[in-house]
């Protein structure tokens, strides 16, 4: 480590060290200065990371910002040959698709640490848990192919052309379900991204049901209570300010997620229409564009869906972590 | 039918349901794999090792993409280990009742789940725009970004497992506090450190979205550090979403190839940590 490198021949201090709270305390008294000032400045450097991602993000989206005021929020047509950008599509795309993968993905991610918690027997919980963080391990680009080549063509066969041709012509239920059968739309990019938060609710959700203490589980056990009302009428009651950190910790990954939805939400800039509809998201479209982009307005209003990204995320994370405070997650 | 069987009913619909959940999770990967070695397996050959990508049509592999990838991972690692140690290192053992380290790890936390195509921007505001041209630093310090929080968090975690009569033993051999940390600590959580190492590299190793506008991708093998670069991620972006089959059939092997690598980090990196909790 150059860390070592550089205050390795410093010897220990002649004076006696005093000895207070080791961990705590002012860290120039018997502590090593040189030492202290290199891991203070790395948590600087991670400070300035989040700061100077944020005001690059300003800086490169004012132009865009500035040029087309509220109605860059307000306007679905992007178009960039007549160079007029307006995000009301991508936005509406990331809200809907991240909503829906939501709903899909906590009663799944509940049931799964549930039954990891209450039902399973131990050994078999250790690689069922191992199993379900894998999925988190996965990297979105496979996700992505995994989407267009295997589940696009197969929800498109077998479950997006029967309910279209089951719907009665001009009903509600039709234009819900309107769209191109290729299987590339928002429920699909919905239903992938369901899979991919999954294991990040999951795994924060057995954290919380095994920080219960045992004895308000077994109290309600010995009441006769059943698993099911032990879970429903204590345990979740108990964990539930935590729990909504976890959907939000859940909802910050499905709202940036990239390179999955680019593959398989079929990249249309309009305001999506119906769940089968082709659309976009903020992170698909500057995936897609921004290495292709010339004008200086392109690049700077793609930075400028860059920052409303943050902007939304941010928010998210914040809350998920205010919430959890300091819930065992890595990765 | 009775209360009593009425409630054993609801029970048994529930256990039913939270087995079904975790059925369809369980489901999920064992899908995705299969269909990855499916896909993938069969188009493996040495090719793909010693051969640089082919013009569509013409035999090839993908030795280009694998070499800058792991030139960036590697390049990525070494500023993310040095960063995140030290910056895991002040919250863990200098940062108690500190306004400044909590700011810090609510911001790193933040950080760790921050969208990667976000700091794919940050680093061509910074690294790219300026200098007129894509280069493999760039793509390097954007996956950096991604790791170090990852090795950051780890770390913290792991030295608070640490006892504090560890520390208090160190000083009163007279130690000073810098040297405690590095020659007793740190050794004593060296297993755990690589958990952290091992789990940044698995965050970062598939990334794609970063690399799209920091290091771009390069058709031909480099190892230049100031020019594009190859990556096995978005070379398979390109080649999945092009009209040829053997360019589609190159892109299915490279993302067997990601998987086995990011699964295989990951599950050594959570054996490791299992075995690092002291007693």
């Amino acid at each position: 480590m150059t860390a070592e490198a550089s205050v390795s021949g410093t010897s220990p201090d002649k004076k006696i060290s005093r000895i207070g709270d080791p961990r705590g305390g002012s860290a120039t008294r018997g502590g090593d200065k040189i030492f202290h000032a290199l891991c203070l400045s790395a948590a600087m450097v991670l400070m300035g990371a989040l700061a100077g991602l944020l005001i690059s993000l300003v800086i490169g989206g004012w132009p865009a910002l500035s040029h087309f005021g509220l109605a860059f929020f307000t306007s679905s047509t992007w178009d960039p040959v007549a160079d007029n950008y307006g995000a009301a599509g991508p936005i509406a795309g990331t809200l809907i698709t991240a909503f829906i993968a939501m709903l899909l993905a906590m009663p799944l991610a509940i049931g799964v640490a549930v039954f990891l918690v209450e039902f399973c027997p131990k050994r078999l919980a250790y690689y069922i848990g191992l199993a379900v963080e894998l999925l988190a391990g996965i990297p979105s680009i496979v996700y992505g192919m995994w989407g267009l080549f295997v589940l696009a063509p197969w929800f498109a066969m077998h479950i997006q052309m029967p309910l279209m041709l089951a719907v009665v012509p001009g009903s509600l239920l039709d234009r819900i379900f309107a769209g191109v059968p290729n299987g590339a739309n928002i429920f699909t990019a919905s239903l992938i991204l369901a899979i991919m938060v999954l294991p990040y609710i999951a795994t924060v959700f057995r954290e919380l049901l095994l920080s219960v203490p045992p004895h308000v589980r077994e109290a309600a056990y010995g009441m006769g209570a059943t698993p099911f009302e032990v879970v429903r009428s204590i345990m979740l009651p108990y964990i539930r300010r935590s729990a909504i950190g976890a959907v939000m910790l859940g909802l910050g990954r499905a709202l940036g997620e990239t390179m999955a939805v680019t593959f398989i939400i079929g990249n249309s800039h309009a305001f999506p229409k119906s769940l089968f509809d082709s659309g976009s998201t903020l992170a698909s479209t500057i995936a897609n564009e921004f290495t292709e982009a010339t004008g200086d307005m392109h690049i700077s209003a793609l930075i400028a869906l860059g920052l409303v990204l943050f902007l939304i995320t941010f928010a998210a994370l914040a809350a998920a972590r205010l919430l959890l405070g300091r819930a065992e997650v890595v990765a | 039918m009775s209360r009593h069987s009425q409630r054993k009913v609801v029970n048994g619909i529930f256990v039913a349901l939270t087995s079904l959940a975790t059925a369809i999770a369980v489901g999920a990967l064992i899908l995705i794999l299969i269909s990855l070695v499916l896909n993938g397996l069969g188009g493996f050959d040495w090719h793909v090792f010693t051969l640089d990508q082919p013009p569509p049509g013409e035999l090839g592999g993908l030795r280009n993409a694998l070499v800058g990838s792991l030139l960036l991972c590697g390049a990525a690692m070494v500023i993310a280990v040095v960063l995140g140690l030290l910056a895991g290192t002040y919250l863990a053992e200098y940062g108690d009742n500190n306004k400044l380290a909590a700011t810090v790890r609510f911001l790193n936390d933040v950080l760790l789940s921050a969208p990667s195509i976000l700091i794919g921007l940050f680093v061509y505001e910074v690294l790219v725009r300026p200098f007129h041209g894509f280069s493999a630093l760039a793509g390097a310090v954007a996956l950096a970004f991604l790791a170090t929080p990852v090795v950051t968090r780890t770390t913290e975690d792991i030295l608070r497992l640490q006892s504090n009569a560890l520390r208090e033993a160190g000083m009163a051999l007279g130690a000073n506090r810098g040297l405690v940390i590095r020659s007793i600590i740190w050794r004593a959580s060296a297993t755990g450190l690589m958990t952290g190492g091992l789990l940044g590299f698995a965050r970062i190793s598939g990334e794609t979205a970063p690399l799209l506008f920091t290091s771009l991708g390069n058709p031909f093998l480099s190892l230049s550090l100031t020019h594009p670069i190859a990556a096995l991620p978005t070379t398979i972006f390109q080649f999945a979403l092009s009209a040829y089959d053997d360019w589609r059939r190159l892109a299915w092997v490279g993302a067997l190839i990601i998987a086995i690598a990011v699964l295989t980090a990951n599950i050594i990196g959570r054996a490791l940590a299992r075995g690092s909790v002291p007693k």
